[in-house]
């Protein structure tokens, strides 16, 4: 267990190392570093003081070690546009992202766990293959065209719901949050929404899945000879074990709906990370992608590695094997 | 049959091949997707759908690229208007007055083209990866897998786009970062039915005849582990597709002088507040179709060929 718990961390040293390797190569030998490192509108005195300030006359080897060195400290460079750290910038947006993500999560999984198991129990039935190819359109409708129709209907026609922005907030530790005042949540609401359909889908399946299996494995059989009410089996027993995937594709899908909030947020100018990504893309201000892409390995590496960790205590049948 | 080839023997062509065009498995299979309706009818409507979005632009009111065909002063028309010179919009104009239809018509074969060559690519790819690696096994296995590994773990959409937003739009290099988040999945699916094929008695009669690696290889494993792959690229079309949509409607994508329906959506974005609608509305109806009749195929087949329900 210790050796596994070392070996995965190493792991993940190893794929953050990957990546900046990659990153650096993308920003510093892809074209010219000077300018994608350097604002177009410095005069050419700072330019030079920038690429030696910035080791940019250095072999290239020395280059990333000092890159790395950098970020190491938490140092991802300065964004043109707003002359503040790229990290920190990026921080400071990031409670709105995760406000978004975390509703959606929640949203997703209150609904979709109860339907996928009123799916999975009734297997074949005629109502439960109509879910289940609603389901199929829930991942097939493209996220920005979903978010502009729910606009479209819900702010433009039936004037109900803002289209765009935060809304008034509330500090909670120190942190802004919307969803804590009536004009927040109203704000939310599209957003989490359009976010948390197709994760909806995916919960719905993943559990229909789980449970339509489980019916037939023998504790089910067991229990229900034992003379178990059904409802107690439903829950004590198939939930109990359906429970342990979703809940480590929860898992996953929490870093992969940072990613996708991008869309969610520019669609609705959530002032989150994803739209300061594409903001910052149009601007070519180059260290606040860097930065973004290394801190969202980050959490990816951190998340998939809690996950394992996870997985494993939840279910005591699986045991953390080291591989050479 | 192709005509017997000159430099092997006819026999032999025959014995090579008879096994991957009749065997029992194959012959299960197909008349297991036969008798599904379900199958068949999603089958036909993408077919239908495909050709309409290849061939259609060809009958397209006007040409939305040429900018003598449409005016200015038709701009914003809702459906169903009449232009100066009395052709029916049967879907509105947008911004610069161009015919929705035709825009949408044209922007399908696009994000069509986008969608199957880029899937083909990497189906081509990662399925050698995958092969690659079942069959030489040991360090380079490893290697690739963990390789797969890491490629999956980042969502696709992220890689695409920071990687986009390095070499800049283009069709090509959509493609280019739609392959590079794609392939791994053919590799990790090639990989793993490839290893459950080559443990078989006819992989270890075709090594005994003497046959290269290399051919066992392409020739016998890589044809018997292909419908799970087949499966996937369905759906992996779709995903193409959805994916170079997200990534034009954010600004990465195709180039504004091929619009795909990702970019009609976009452009239409700016006029959504003041209720022309249908400059976006119908392009992502187009994209939508497009998607759906894909995932519908995918999964009717993989629940066609799931080996545990007959």
């Amino acid at each position: 267990m210790l050796l596994y718990t070392l070996q995965r961390l190493l792991q993940s040293v190893a794929v953050l190392f990957a990546v900046s390797i990659a990153v650096f190569l993308a920003v510093y030998s892809v074209g010219n570093p000077v300018d994608l490192l350097i604002s177009p509108e410095a005069t050419q005195a700072e330019r030079a003081a920038m690429i030696a300030k910035m080791g940019l006359d250095q072999p290239v080897w020395a280059q990333y070690f000092t890159f790395l060195g950098n970020a190491l400290q938490g140092d991802m460079g300065t964004s043109f546009v707003h002359g503040i750290p790229a990290l920190q910038l990026i921080l400071s947006r990031m409670p709105a992202t995760f406000e978004l993500v975390v509703l959606a999560l929640l949203l997703a999984s209150a609904i979709g766990i109860p339907i996928g198991l009123w799916v999975g129990l009734r297997d074949g039935s005629r109502g439960a293959r109509m879910v289940m190819t609603s389901s199929i359109l829930g991942y097939s409708i493209p996220s920005f065209w979903k978010g502009m129709v729910l606009i479209l209907v819900f702010a433009v026609w039936l004037n109900w719901l803002p289209a765009s922005g935060r809304g008034d907030t509330v500090l909670l530790l120190g942190v802004p949050f919307s969803f804590l005042t009536f004009d927040g949540l109203s704000h939310l609401a599209m957003p989490v929404i359009n976010l948390a359909i197709p994760n909806l889908a995916l919960m719905i399946r993943l559990t229909a899945a789980g449970a339509s299996e489980a019916v037939h494995q023998d504790y089910v059989l067991f229990a229900r000879a034992k003379g178990v009410r059904s409802k107690r089996i439903i829950r004590r027993h198939i939930l109990r074990n359906i429970l342990i995937p979703i809940i480590t594709v929860l898992g996953v899908e929490f870093g992969a709906l940072i990613a996708f909030s991008t869309i969610t947020e520019t669609v609705f100018a959530w002032p989150g990370m994803g739209k300061l990504l594409i903001t910052s893309i149009y601007q070519l201000d180059r260290p606040v992608v860097v930065a973004y892409v290394m801190l969202i390995t980050f959490i990816f590496v951190v998340v998939n590695l809690l996950v394992d960790f996870a997985y494993a205590a939840l279910d005591p049948r699986v045991k953390l094997v080291e591989n050479m | 049959m192709a005509a017997p080839n000159t430099r092997l023997d006819r026999d032999e062509i025959v014995a090579v091949r008879q096994p991957l065009t009749n065997t029992p498995q194959r012959r299960a299979m197909l008349g297991k997707l036969k008798r599904r309706p379900s199958v068949r009818n999603s089958l036909i409507a993408l077919l239908v759908i495909t050709l309409i979005g290849l061939c259609l632009p060809f009958f397209a009111q006007q040409d939305p690229y040429d900018l003598t065909s449409f005016s200015v002063m038709d701009n914003r028309m809702p459906p169903m208007s009449e232009s100066f010179d009395g052709m029916v919009f049967w879907l509105g104009t947008d911004g610069q007055g161009r015919d929705m239809l035709s825009a949408i018509l044209y922007g399908m074969r696009i994000s069509l083209l986008v969608g199957l060559v880029s899937t083909a690519l990497a189906l081509i790819i990662g399925v050698s990866v995958g092969l690659v690696a079942a069959v030489l096994g040991g360090r380079i296995e490893a290697l690739l897998m963990r390789l797969v590994d890491f490629v999956l773990g980042f969502p696709s959409i992220l890689v695409a786009l920071v990687l986009l937003a390095m070499i800049g739009r283009g069709v090509d290099k959509v493609i280019l970062a739609i392959v590079m988040v794609q392939w791994a999945n053919y590799a990790r699916i090639m990989r793993s039915s490839a290893l459950s094929e080559r443990r078989k008695e006819y992989v270890e009669a075709a090594h005994n005849l003497g046959y290269s690696t290399g051919r066992v290889m392409f020739r016998h494993v890589m044809p018997n582990s292909l419908s799970a792959v087949l499966v996937l690229a369905t759906v992996q079309i779709a995903s193409a597709i959805t994916l170079e949509a997200t990534l034009s409607f954010l600004g990465v994508g195709v180039p504004v002088t091929e619009p795909s329906l990702g970019l009609l959506v976009a452009n239409g974005f700016d006029y959504l507040m003041s209720g022309a609608y249908w400059i976006s509305f119908y392009p992502g109806i187009a994209l939508l179709i497009l998607i759906f009749s894909l995932n519908l195929v995918g999964d009717r087949l993989r629940t066609a060929l799931d080996p545990k329900r007959s």
